[in-house]
């Protein structure tokens, strides 16, 4: 295999609601942020990949636009998955062991503040027998909450103190949306939206952009900086009907990690970002990934604290990479996720260079 | 039981979705130009190059564009359709011919419909004019222009246009300090 | 370059390309993919992975949909990817499933793309009412009319060139029992006489609106000996994408069409592409885009692509020297986000000398070609007999 960096990352801030910029606005100063960082310009760039979703943006085609932020002229190899962009970095990355390229910038933007993310979110299951049902995410996400809560492995507090987590750590993190102390106690007095789940263990709706660059080893940019490589990725789909699946479980999250691990030949982390939108899922995650308390988990504040929806997954990529290129950690997980109830998820070993 | 049930093929499960989509930093004040009745591009300074209507980015470059131009209402036609088929959700009855048409001042064209002449009668390269709606009915909108017709004006070669346009804009262009494409 | 080679040992399609109520989405894609597996002499648990293409999501209004149709795709357990690209989408998805195998980390992959147009309302996603901007759209075929009449003007070709192309291609599907339009009565004056849709395009001039899906099984080197026919090999791929506008912009060549045809001859050594083709299989959506393509892709020189058509070369009915499209191509079936696929596993099935009644005798190496959004993102392979 061939070594791959992540060389650079930029996020715009993480805001509720972006009220005047449009989407390639918001992405040409990100852009020119992760060039700048690794002191490449869009000619060093042998190919760019994006995650997007029609239904967010409102309109067919909406990555189509995005192309504009791209001074593709001429013209550039560029692709696009309606994925989270964490699918698009593996696609590149994928180009990079084909052999086809050596270096790719890969972004993901989203404004879901102009719809209702949790309604859009629910056309995503089976036509005929789910989505006319029109089950949104935060009551599927409840669902699986109940069904943890039902092992008895975890209780609405503990819940509660992974959000306690994620805003204490969110106070480090300028870019972050939700942060501050609060208290478990108090949390645990809010009202159920989708019970057990309450407002604040759902991530907020956020608008935003992510950049992030890798190249194979031998491209590395000159610019005098540390690389994060990748040493092992992986991703694993699960069933689609949520009756099928063992909701309070994450088989595939195992089944990758296994194989990130064998790819990587690195047993241990010393943080996780894990792309988990509503707090019982980082417990399920925890669990299925066998992350103990000696891994840091979500420094950033991970998805509760910020959730660019589309990109949230590459921005557990670029949280660590900071994390990593800071010497705050020598390994860490890297964790992305998409579907409904933790369906399909995308495992990665970074280690600092 | 009754096995021999009639198949069910299709049935339908409307989607609607609500949006609030915002404009955004530069089609907010070309929006709000429309309103006076000015037709407000972009100048990028990357390219020399007048973008209208102005969308934010220089494609070519991928820089933002700030710099206002105020452009005439009358222009080239430099491509055109004439659509006979309805459209769905669009108010146009067919036939009806949009063209692509390049303002004076700009380089970019824009979409527009042509009127009041013959749909035989459009040809790349005809001069036309806009017709307003009346100012009280005046939005934030291209839609104050009603149509483009045509003014009469010989009809003027797209190929000399382009590069005249095109040597205009490369003494309008600014060297480059730096950005992404530096 | 890695030196893992890709091979195409299976390929699969649905039926009939024309409006299926009979199946659910899941139903479509699952018997093209099945297809392919039975093509390639292997099962659901010898693939290990699933790469999804299709357009838009709101040509069927499930968002996102390879969540829900990995399980009945065998993705259960697998890594699967979902690749949009626009019209290019099925080419780029079949390139993103070789990089699977070029890469040396999977031995055999399923990629499948599909498109399911009767159960929504194709051309109002295609022309959607965009806030703050007027409603000019009016779909594809009103965004190409302009090209097209720009490139009627260059080149001075005579006007039933498309109704020639419309005809060809349309002749070509009867022998494709897949394509969705069998038209064999169609001559030049029923071209003629059906009604203007987009002037300067008619209605026989333009695609159908299809549902369909296409599906391929690409191996490793290794694996490449389960199906009873040989497989085809992948020689070169290419993508490039441009803005969709801004000034000036060349429209009818575009430099990403050409930037991406020369990516893609260099890799194959391809100096003179009519001459060392064999056949192609060409996203032909509105029947002036063979001359211009044909011009594009260096199979003609600027200005006189039309003059291929004219003169029988791109017919395989004729005789052709370097037939073009003998499935009837994407002007006999349109499920636009598998139509850039289909183009490609055409491509393998002539030289893997599969093509049954619309087989180019003899073909050795083919081209794939697909693209999408406003002339702006393209994809294409070459496919051999011969290991490359």
């Amino acid at each position: 295999m061939r070594e791959v960096a992540i060389v650079a990352y930029a996020q715009s801030p993480q805001v509720r609601q972006e009220k005047v910029l449009n989407e390639v606005e918001m992405l040409m100063p990100v852009i020119e942020t992760a060039l700048t960082e690794a002191a490449m310009t869009m000619e060093d760039i042998d190919f760019v990949c994006s995650g997007s979703c029609d239904y967010i943006a409102g309109g067919a085609f909406s990555f189509v636009g995005a192309v504009d932020a791209l001074g593709a002229t001429p013209s550039k190899m560029e692709s696009h998955v309606e994925m989270d962009a964490a699918w698009a970095l593996y696609e590149s990355w994928l180009k990079i062991q084909a052999g086809e390229i050596s270096s790719a910038l890969i972004y993901g933007f989203g404004k879901s503040s102009v719809g209702d993310l949790p309604d859009v979110m629910s056309q995503q299951c089976d036509p005929y027998y789910l989505a006319p049902l029109w089950p949104d995410s935060i009551s599927m996400a409840g669902l699986q909450a109940s069904a943890l809560l039902a092992t008895g492995r975890y209780t609405e507090r503990d819940f509660a103190e992974v959000v306690v987590d994620s805003r204490r750590k969110a106070k480090a993190n300028p870019a972050a949306q939700l942060s501050g102390d609060v208290e478990v106690d108090a949390l645990l007095t809010a009202p159920y939206i989708a019970s057990p789940l309450r407002r604040h263990d759902c991530c907020p709706i956020t608008d935003g952009v992510s950049v992030l660059i890798i190249t194979d080893k031998s491209a590395l940019p000159k610019a005098k900086m540390k690389p994060v490589y990748i040493r092992g990725i992986d991703h694993r789909m699960e069933a689609h009907q949520l009756g099928i699946r063992t909701l309070s479980e994450s088989s595939s999250s195992t089944q990758a990690l296994a194989q990130a691990k064998q790819q990587a030949g690195i047993e241990q982390f010393d943080i996780a970002e894990l792309y988990a939108p509503f707090s019982p899922q980082t417990l399920i995650l925890k669990d299925a990934l066998g992350l103990d308390n000696q891994v840091a988990i979500n420094p950033s504040g991970g998805p509760l604290a910020g959730h660019i929806m589309m990109s949230a997954g590459l921005d557990r990529f670029g949280m660590s990479f900071k994390t990593l290129q800071h010497g705050e950690a020598k390994t860490a997980l890297a964790h992305a996720t998409s579907g409904p109830c933790l369906q399909h998820n995308m495992i990665a070993i970074l280690e600092a260079g | 039981m009754d096995i021999d049930l009639d198949p069910i093929e299709q049935f339908d499960a409307p989607i609607y979705h609500r949006y609030h989509a915002t404009s955004s930093r530069a089609i907010t004040p070309f929006l709000h130009a429309m309103k006076r009745g000015e037709l407000l591009g972009h100048l990028s300074t990357a390219t020399g190059k007048v973008l209208f209507p102005p969308l934010g980015a220089c494609p070519e470059s991928g820089q933002a564009t700030q710099i206002p131009v105020i452009l005439s209402d009358s222009g080239t036609v430099i491509g055109f359709t004439t659509v006979h088929l309805p459209i769905p959700g669009s108010k146009l009855v067919p036939p009806f011919t949009v063209a692509n048409i390049l303002l004076d001042g700009a380089d970019q064209a824009c979409s527009h419909l042509i009127s009041e002449c013959g749909i035989n009668a459009v040809a790349i390269g005809m001069r036309v004019a806009a017709v307003w709606r009346s100012a009280e009915v005046w939005n934030n909108s291209l839609e104050n222009i009603e149509y483009f017709k045509p003014t009469g004006e010989p009809l003027v070669d797209i190929d000399i246009l382009q590069q005249q346009c095109l040597a205009k804009a490369e003494q309008r262009k600014e060297p480059v300090k730096g950005g992404q494409n530096a | 370059m890695s030196n893992h080679r890709v091979a195409i040992c299976g390929v699969g399609q649905t039926e009939r390309y024309k409006t299926k109520l009979s199946c659910s989405l899941a139903g479509l894609v699952r018997e093209a993919a099945l297809n392919a597996l039975a093509d390639a002499g292997c099962g659901w648990s010898d693939i290990d992975a699933l790469i999804i293409g299709k357009a838009p999501d709101m040509f069927e209004g499930v968002v996102m949909p390879e969540a829900y149709l990995a399980e009945a795709l065998g993705g259960v357990n697998k890594p699967v990817i979902r690749v949009h690209t626009a019209g290019s989408v099925g080419g780029s998805t079949a390139i993103v499933a070789a990089n699977h195998i070029k890469s040396g980390l999977f031995k055999r992959v399923l990629t499948v793309a599909f498109e399911k147009q009767s159960e929504s309302n194709a051309h109002w996603a295609l022309s959607p009412s965009m806030p703050f901007r007027p409603h000019f759209n009016s779909g594809a075929g009103g965004m190409f009319a302009p090209v097209i009449r720009e490139y009627m003007r260059r080149s001075d070709a005579p006007e039933d060139v498309g109704c020639q192309v419309a005809v060809k291609d349309r002749l070509h599907a009867i022998n494709n029992p897949h394509a969705h339009l069998h038209l064999p009565d169609i001559d030049i004056d029923t071209v003629k006489n059906s009604p203007m849709l987009w002037e300067p395009t008619r209605f026989l001039e333009s695609c159908p609106s299809s549902d369909g899906a296409c599906a391929m099984v690409l191996a490793a080197e290794s694996h490449a000996d389960t199906s009873a026919h040989k497989p085809a090999w992948v020689h070169a791929m290419a993508m490039r994408s441009e803005p969709s506008f801004y000034p000036w912009r060349e429209e009818v060549n575009p430099e990403a069409s050409r930037a991406c045809a020369k990516d893609l001859y260099a890799q194959a050594g391809i100096t003179q592409p009519r001459k060392q083709l064999d056949m192609a299989e060409v996203y032909v959506p509105f029947s002036w885009f063979e001359p211009i393509w044909l011009e594009s892709l260096g199979f003609a020189e600027s200005g006189q692509g039309w003059r291929l058509t004219l003169e029988g070369a791109t017919s395989r009915d004729q005789g052709g020297d370097i037939p073009w499209n003998c499935s009837g191509g994407v002007l006999s079936s349109n499920p636009i986000g598998a139509s850039g696929m289909i183009r490609f596993a055409e491509a393998a099935l002539q030289v893997r000398g599969m093509a049954e009644q619309r087989q180019v005798e003899g073909a050795k190496r083919a081209l794939g070609h697909a693209y999408g959004g406003h002339s702006q993102f393209f994809a294409m392979w070459i496919v051999g007999s011969e290991k490359p």
